[in-house]
């Protein structure tokens, strides 16, 4: 399956991915997707049935601990770095109309 | 020849006779980055009066005996991708560029415990992806062997910084090459530990499954002492394993007859420069003198580890990279209509074009739709390789390949195209994607006099076995970083003319 990333899928791409392109800048993205992808393509030609996927090195399993508090108060420390904030609290642009 | 151009060993030593003091050595670094750093650019900060004062306290705490270990007043530089409390953390990103964490990555807390002294954030690709450490937000940093060409990437800033007696060791991170192809393009030695050797806690991730920080240093002694001391399980990570085989400078010293190396023939193939080529054919040569068993193999998923790798980069980068929001920390663009629109506007000015791109890219193979297609497939890619290498390791201790198909490119050459540049990638992904431990050391100089990089690939935990094989290969070439220049004469030997069996 060749995918072709015409204008609605790159759309769909830069909500997905929360990006405001230009149209120049759209349209390179474009012609560079369809690039890579057509290269990636190559892995149809590897036949992986009956292969499952391996997104963990080692087997893994859930790590637990006691649920015990060790993080102290480090409101300020967060604050910080943050672009603007109110009465100790992150502030956004407001968010319902 | 100053204090500088010794090894961290080295220094070290001298530091316990009390032939220099811990003092010295911080001087001497920072003499050194006064003459180089205005050309090559390796650091994005620098924390002079700091070290200054932590020379002194290492070298009190020596004395009360509260520091001791190989490493103890070794001044070290750090990749700008790790945190240190209080300290500002770019990733070389504008979208973190006032971000300053207020807590510190585990290695950090353990190059401290090791009596060790920071003295500065190297510069790098931003968020460490790219080849060359061009895409960084601020500023480019010139390889040190030939200033015109780039020092390789995302670790430039720490391969160039060691390469220039700019720092006696440095961290890098490595998520499909990131430490061992600029340590190639430097002359300088790389390693890349095994998945969930060393802690990822504080180190700003690209993508999870394949990032590892580890050592850059001036030769294998090195980088097995500065892996020794980031290694080790944290809690705090939870991919963080419990390995008791750490003590990895045990390893050195013994020989290497009877080891058994394979090559993979898909390496060799016409995408290789003739020079590159030939200097790694030397080195089999090398080996099989030096008692070695080297044979020839087949990997057949060679031409699928780049699709593989940028598939599965690219997703994760584009779920970690989701929480530069300008909400919480770093860049917030100036003008936006409500909440989305500030999301959108941040993230537009605030990355760089590549990592735009990979977010881009990762966002499309996790979509609805496309998901099973390119984001499972190559996971079932992933699957197939880790047979082929466990078949590989059942048979032999090593793997050998270049670095990387060329030496370093100049300056201004590779972000014209993407693709061409992912490709450069081919040797080195597959060690992340499957986990693999791997060093790389210089083998070699072109005819420009650019390095050339070597890889042994080990098994999953057997930094030893690599290491040890590095380090007996290292004494039998001329040491290069203290000579400057290889004596022996690269010559195209019999093994390369076909499909020799040795």
């Amino acid at each position: 399956m060749v995918k072709k990333i015409d204008d609605e899928t790159m759309e769909n791409i830069c909500i997905l991915a929360k990006l405001t392109l230009s149209e120049a800048e759209k349209e390179k993205a474009k012609e560079e997707m369809q690039r890579m992808l057509d290269y990636v393509e190559k892995l149809n030609e590897l036949d992986t049935s009956g292969v499952k996927p391996l997104s963990h090195l080692f087997p893994s399993h859930n790590i637990f601990r006691e649920d015990v508090i060790t993080s102290q108060d480090n409101r300020d420390a967060l604050l910080g770095n943050a672009p603007e904030k109110k009465d100790g609290q992150f502030q956004v642009p407001k968010t319902i109309g | 020849m100053g204090l500088e151009t010794l090894t961290a060993l080295e220094l070290a030593e001298k530091i316990r006779q009390g032939q220099v003091s811990v003092l010295d050595g911080v001087k001497a670094v920072f003499e050194q980055i006064e003459r180089k750093e205005g050309t090559i650019h390796a650091y994005l900060d620098l924390y002079k009066e700091e070290a200054f004062e932590r020379a002194a306290q290492v070298e009190k705490g020596m004395a009360e005996g509260k520091y001791s270990g190989p490493l103890c007043g070794v001044p070290i530089a750090v990749k700008d991708n790790i945190c240190i409390q209080g300290k500002r953390t770019t990733c070389g990103s504008k979208i973190l560029e006032n971000f300053v964490p207020w807590y510190q990555a585990e290695v950090i807390e353990r190059l401290e415990k090791a009596g060790m002294v920071i003295i500065g954030k190297t510069n790098m690709d931003e968020f460490a992806m790219g080849s060359t450490t061009e895409t960084s937000a601020f500023g480019v940093t010139r390889n040190p062997r030939n200033t015109d060409h780039v020092p390789g990437g995302s670790s430039g800033g720490s391969c160039a910084a060691v390469a220039a007696s700019e720092a006696y060791l440095a961290l890098g991170s490595d998520t499909g090459g990131s430490i061992r192809q600029p340590s190639a393009f430097c002359g300088v030695t790389g390693i890349k530990p095994t998945y969930g050797t060393v802690s990822r806690y504080g180190l700003v991730a690209y993508a999870s499954s394949l990032d590892q920080i580890g050592p850059v240093g001036k030769d294998t002694a090195d980088c097995a002492a500065l892996l020794e001391v980031i290694s080790g399980y944290d809690p705090k990570d939870s991919t963080s394993l419990q390995r008791e085989d750490l003590c990895f400078s045990q390893a050195l010293g013994g020989g290497i007859e009877g080891m058994r190396f394979a090559v993979p023939k898909e390496y060799l193939t016409e995408g290789l420069s003739p020079e590159v080529r030939s200097a790694f054919m030397v080195v089999l040569e090398e080996l099989v003198q030096m008692g070695a068993i080297v044979e020839f193999i087949s990997l057949k998923t060679t031409e699928f580890m780049i699709p593989a790798y940028y598939v599965i980069a690219s997703a994760e980068a584009s779920s970690n990279l989701e929480r530069f929001d300008g909400v919480k920390y770093g860049f917030r663009a100036r003008e936006y209509d409500g909440l989305h629109d500030m999301y959108k506007k941040t993230r537009t000015e605030g990355f760089g074009e590549e990592v735009k791109r990979r977010i881009m890219l990762g966002s499309f193979v996790l979509s609805s739709g496309y998901y099973d297609a390119y984001y499972l497939k190559a996971l079932k890619a992933r699957a197939v390789m880790k047979q082929e290498f466990d078949r590989a390791f059942e048979k032999y201790d090593v793997i050998l390949a270049p670095a990387a198909p060329y030496t370093a490119p100049r300056l201004g050459e590779s972000l014209k195209d993407p693709l061409a540049m992912y490709l450069g990638d081919i040797y080195t992904v597959a060690v992340n994607l499957l986990g693999l431990p791997a060093v790389c050391l210089p083998c070699g100089k072109d005819k420009a006099g650019l390095p050339i990089g070597l890889q042994m690939i080990g098994d999953c935990f057997m930094e030893k076995k690599i290491l040890r094989a590095a380090h007996a290969y290292e004494k039998r070439r001329e040491a290069f970083i203290r000579f400057g220049s290889e004596k022996k004469q690269v010559v195209f030997p019999e093994i390369a003319k076909g499909d020799a069996k040795v």
